[in-house]
């Protein structure tokens, strides 16, 4: 059960995912970081069919470095964003991805700025959004304690009351959760709330141990 | 639920005295859940030719910007604006060359020609126009507009007089649909200025 959510507060705008990777009945992983750095000031957020959320942020986020690269200039979030769409709506009517996904960016001149994008290409500038079966008991939430140009303290304590309330109305709610932000010293995770630890894994993967073991040979 | 009433919409165009006006709901929602109560469903294609997009917001979207791209090429071949008619057989013919997949968006199409002559007119999904000499309604709450329209317009109205006409078809009709309303905002298009109001209404 899928949710993200974003918030655009003063001088900065903050994306919240669930990193849960789901199959069927199985928690598979519960560290998957579905919220991409596009370039030094840009966030996109993803969720929908896994496959289809991968590739299709890879693309964009590797399509938005070529463009700097190729013009010496980043392209502006609004550009950004409109480029997503267009990629989006050009795939919608020959073979569609199934991403849903919420932008946030900074711009020196725009300052920041948080955009909503479904899998059919509406793309909407917001100052609040929500995707996933989250949205459906925090949007009322966000929309009840929201105020223009809020806080990065207020809008954290907003955040923990949405994670609050998925977790307690949520059937199946996903247990760990990162936030990552926008302002103008760029884009970064901001922090995690966890649950759950992660420990699965074959036993191959657990870390090396620090000290050798000694080996009493029996020679 | 048909495609056509994913996102919900509201539109109406009313012919005035040398004059007309433009209004939409400002409602984007998926089905039944808001997603924004600003989203826009009426576009300028030059001064005094406006197009309103009700339908598949998504296609809203993709239509303008093709819309916008054809008249900027005839702007730049032809060094004159498009005239309304001209306009209205351009969105038919876009819609209808994708008859077999077509854009989910009926259109409204309102201008004044050169000498201020106001011209209205709608189309369907794939591009069949229709004319008309009073007014013309689209999207989900088409129904009750029509209802509101024909029991409040008036012929030949002064723009201030047709800003309250369609003001108060557009707000009662969207409070017999679900899925549109959450204010609206109104254009009216005069030969020397356009008007431009947001109409708060059930903001539930």
């Amino acid at each position: 059960m899928e949710c993200l959510f974003g918030i655009q507060g003063d001088k900065f705008a903050l994306l919240v995912a669930d990193t849960s990777q789901v199959q069927s009945i199985v928690v598979q992983k519960t560290e998957e970081d579905k919220i991409m750095l596009l370039d030094s000031h840009k966030l996109l957020a993803t969720i929908g069919e896994n496959g289809d959320r991968v590739q299709f942020s890879e693309f964009i986020q590797k399509n938005i470095l070529l463009y700097q690269f190729r013009n010496g200039i980043p392209l502006s979030t609004s550009a950004a964003a409109n480029f997503t769409c267009g990629e989006l709506a050009h795939a919608l009517r020959k073979n569609p991805y199934f991403v849903n996904m919420m932008i946030a960016g900074y711009d020196s001149e725009e300052g920041p700025s948080l955009y909503y994008l479904d899998y059919i290409a509406t793309l909407h500038k917001v100052k609040t959004g929500a995707l996933g079966y989250g949205a459906y008991f925090i949007l009322s939430l966000m929309d009840k304690f929201y105020s223009k140009n809020m806080s990065l303290d207020a809008a954290l304590e907003l955040v923990d009351k949405c994670i609050l309330e998925i977790k307690t109305r949520l059937m199946g709610a996903p247990p760990n959760f990162v936030i990552k932000i926008v302002d103008e010293n760029g884009a970064r995770e901001f922090a995690w709330r966890k649950s759950v630890e992660d420990n699965t894994g074959p036993p191959s993967s657990a870390p090396a141990p620090l000290t050798p073991v000694e080996v009493s040979s029996q020679a | 639920m048909s495609i056509t009433s994913y996102n919900g919409s509201a539109l109406v165009a009313m012919l005035g005295k040398n004059c007309f006006a433009i209004a939409s709901d400002r409602r984007l929602g998926v089905n039944f859940q808001t997603i924004a109560t600003d989203y826009q469903r009426i576009f300028e294609i030059h001064e005094k030719l406006y197009i309103g997009l009700s339908g598949l917001g998504t296609d809203v979207q993709t239509l303008y910007q093709r819309l916008k791209f054809r008249h900027k090429l005839y702007q730049l071949r032809e060094e004159r604006n498009m005239r309304p008619e001209t306009f209205a057989s351009l969105v038919s013919a876009m819609l209808y060359e994708k008859r077999f997949g077509p854009y989910f968006c009926e259109p409204i199409i309102a201008g004044l020609s050169e000498d201020n002559v106001p011209f209205i007119c709608t189309t369907d999904l794939i591009g069949a126009k229709q004319y008309s000499s009073d007014f013309v309604v689209s999207g989900t709450a088409s129904e009750s507009l029509y209802g509101a329209c024909e029991s409040m317009y008036k012929p030949d109205l002064e723009p201030d007089d047709l800003f309250e006409v369609i003001a108060q078809a557009l707000i009662s009709s969207v409070d017999r649909d679900c899925i549109s309303g959450w204010g609206g905002i109104v254009h009216i298009v005069t030969p020397d200025q356009v008007i431009t109001k947001t109409l708060r209404g059930r903001m539930d």
